[in-house]
């Protein structure tokens, strides 16, 4: 039974990919589709980062085990959703207009922080593999991954400056990536108090 | 570890189901995405040569349901979600203010007493996208003249509804409301800003400014006040509902359509027309270089 939680955390994964898919052949995305999947990558991306970020939380709140087994499954689908909203700027949304991209990355903070969260995730989910972790020995791969917490803090006012005024939905969020780092930040203190 | 109590479990898999749950809950919204329904014709509409645009027009169904109307909503679906909300009648414009003539209109004797007609103007929002639009109404300079404005009436500051059912009113938008927007008094006289109250014909759909807006068709839409209930003529330059926002820093009180001066979170180089996939140029002034006059001699980085 507990074997299933992988495929499970992995066909939950693949429920907004399948629903975009099956919307963009069928009733589409409505008069502006573009911003419509950007919004909607963006959305489920964001929403991915907070789950992984919410797996050691977890295991260190509830002592729950589970969590820590889907965390990289998760972590590597919130890349992919990345690589998807990234690809639907740089394609859909900006036409590959190099030059019209490099400008918008450096002067608005808004796309700024969204670019930094990928430049981000990418060698995490690049370094998420077993052999990554040993090739780099544990300390420094848990060193290098402590970035997340980085990718989480942007990623929030990335989805903040999205909208004209600050929305309850988006303050709400970036209050549970707080809780989250907060919950890390006090789990450490208490180790070394512990330890010492 | 095998510490994991089976309810526990189990209850995660709810949380899962849960969230596939949720997720296709928010497509069957999409799914139903609604075409709205149309209004009554407008009599005796006909097209104005001398405003139109040779540039395919916007869909109907897409100009009534991708809307910023915050009163009824801040996501662009909301709008023509709640539309019911809003009551056009019975429905009042008073114009006050620095003028010979002020007047509490009845919006049916305004509809009696200034024809409409059609113009088919470009609309380009401050969120870099755009519009074909056939417009149906009058010359808002006909309007305010017969109101006889006095030599004090520098500028026009307009008022939108606030109605206690309207959703957006309710909640937190994150602006004040009501919403104000102002026009210095030669750019409300200029031949190209009218008073809508129609769209294709029909009566304007509430989601649309339901039942008289303003059009300025060189300004960015928000300019573009909806379901108007005051006008006042004013020596002193209006507040504004945008340009109070974050001191000001987001929108100028000119807001003419600029490619040169970007917005703070996005370029407005260029504009996506709704209906394409790719990005075209934006024209200064939205294309409406006949009003360039307007502005001789101001340095419009600075008046953005």
């Amino acid at each position: 039974m507990k074997a299933r939680i992988v495929p499970l955390a992995f066909a939950a994964c693949c429920v907004p990919a399948i629903w975009l898919g099956v919307q963009a052949v069928t009733v589409g995305f409505g008069a502006n589709p573009v911003e419509a999947l950007l919004n909607d990558l963006g959305y489920v991306t964001f929403v991915l980062l907070a789950t992984t970020l919410a797996c050691t939380p977890a295991q260190i709140l509830f002592k729950w085990s589970w969590p820590i087994r889907i965390r990289k499954l998760v972590g590597d689908f919130c890349f992919f959703y990345a690589c998807l909203h990234l690809l639907t700027y740089v394609v859909l949304d900006q036409g590959l207009d190099l030059h019209d991209i490099v400008k918008d990355v450096l002067k608005h903070k808004f796309i700024f922080f969204g670019m930094a969260t990928w430049l981000i995730l990418l060698p995490l989910a690049v370094t998420s593999t077993e052999g990554w972790k040993k090739r780099l020995g544990f300390r420094r791969w848990k060193r290098l991954h402590r970035l997340v917490y980085l990718a989480g803090g942007l990623a929030s006012f990335h989805f903040l400056l999205r909208f004209k005024t600050p929305r309850i939905e988006t303050v709400a969020w970036m209050a549970v990536i707080a809780v989250l780092l907060l919950t890390r930040v006090i789990e450490t203190a208490r180790r070394r108090v512990l330890q010492s | 570890m095998e510490i994991t109590p089976k309810s526990l479990y189990l209850r995660r898999r709810d949380f899962l189901k849960l969230g596939a749950g949720a997720t296709l809950l928010a497509s069957t919204a999409a799914l139903a995405r609604a075409k709205t329904e149309h209004g009554s014709k407008l009599a005796g509409v006909k097209p104005n040569p001398k405003y139109t645009v040779d540039e395919k027009q916007t869909p109907f169904d897409d100009i009534t349901t991708y809307n910023n109307f915050y009163e009824l909503g801040t996501d662009k679906g909301d709008p023509s979600e709640n539309a019911a909300a809003l009551k056009t009648r019975p429905w009042t414009v008073e114009v006050a203010g620095e003028v010979g003539k002020p007047k509490k209109w009845d919006i049916d004797e305004i509809l009696k007493t200034f024809p409409a007609e059609e113009r088919v103007y470009r609309l380009r929002c401050v969120e870099a996208w755009s519009m074909v639009v056939p417009w149906d109404g009058f010359p808002l300079a006909d309007f305010l003249k017969r109101h006889e404005p006095t030599s004090r009436a520098k500028y026009v500051a307009f008022e939108s509804v606030v109605q206690p059912s309207m959703p957006g009113v309710k909640g937190y938008a994150g602006i004040p409301f009501p919403y104000l927007e102002g026009l210095r008094i030669d750019e409300a006289m200029h031949p190209l800003a009218i008073l809508a109250v129609g769209l294709y014909g029909e009566q304007l759909p509430n989601q649309d400014g339901a039942p008289i807006r303003l059009v300025v068709p060189w300004k960015y839409g928000f300019k573009s006040a909806k379901s108007i209930v005051r006008i006042k003529l004013q020596e002193r330059q209006p507040t504004t509902t945008w340009s109070q926002y974050d001191g000001g820093a987001e929108y100028g009180f000119y807001a003419n359509v600029n490619p040169d001066v970007d917005h703070p979170r996005w370029s407005q180089a260029k504009e996506r027309r709704i209906g394409d996939i790719l990005r075209r140029k934006t024209l200064m002034f939205n294309g409406y270089g006949e009003v360039a006059p307007l502005y001789a001699g101001m340095d419009l980085r600075k008046f953005y």
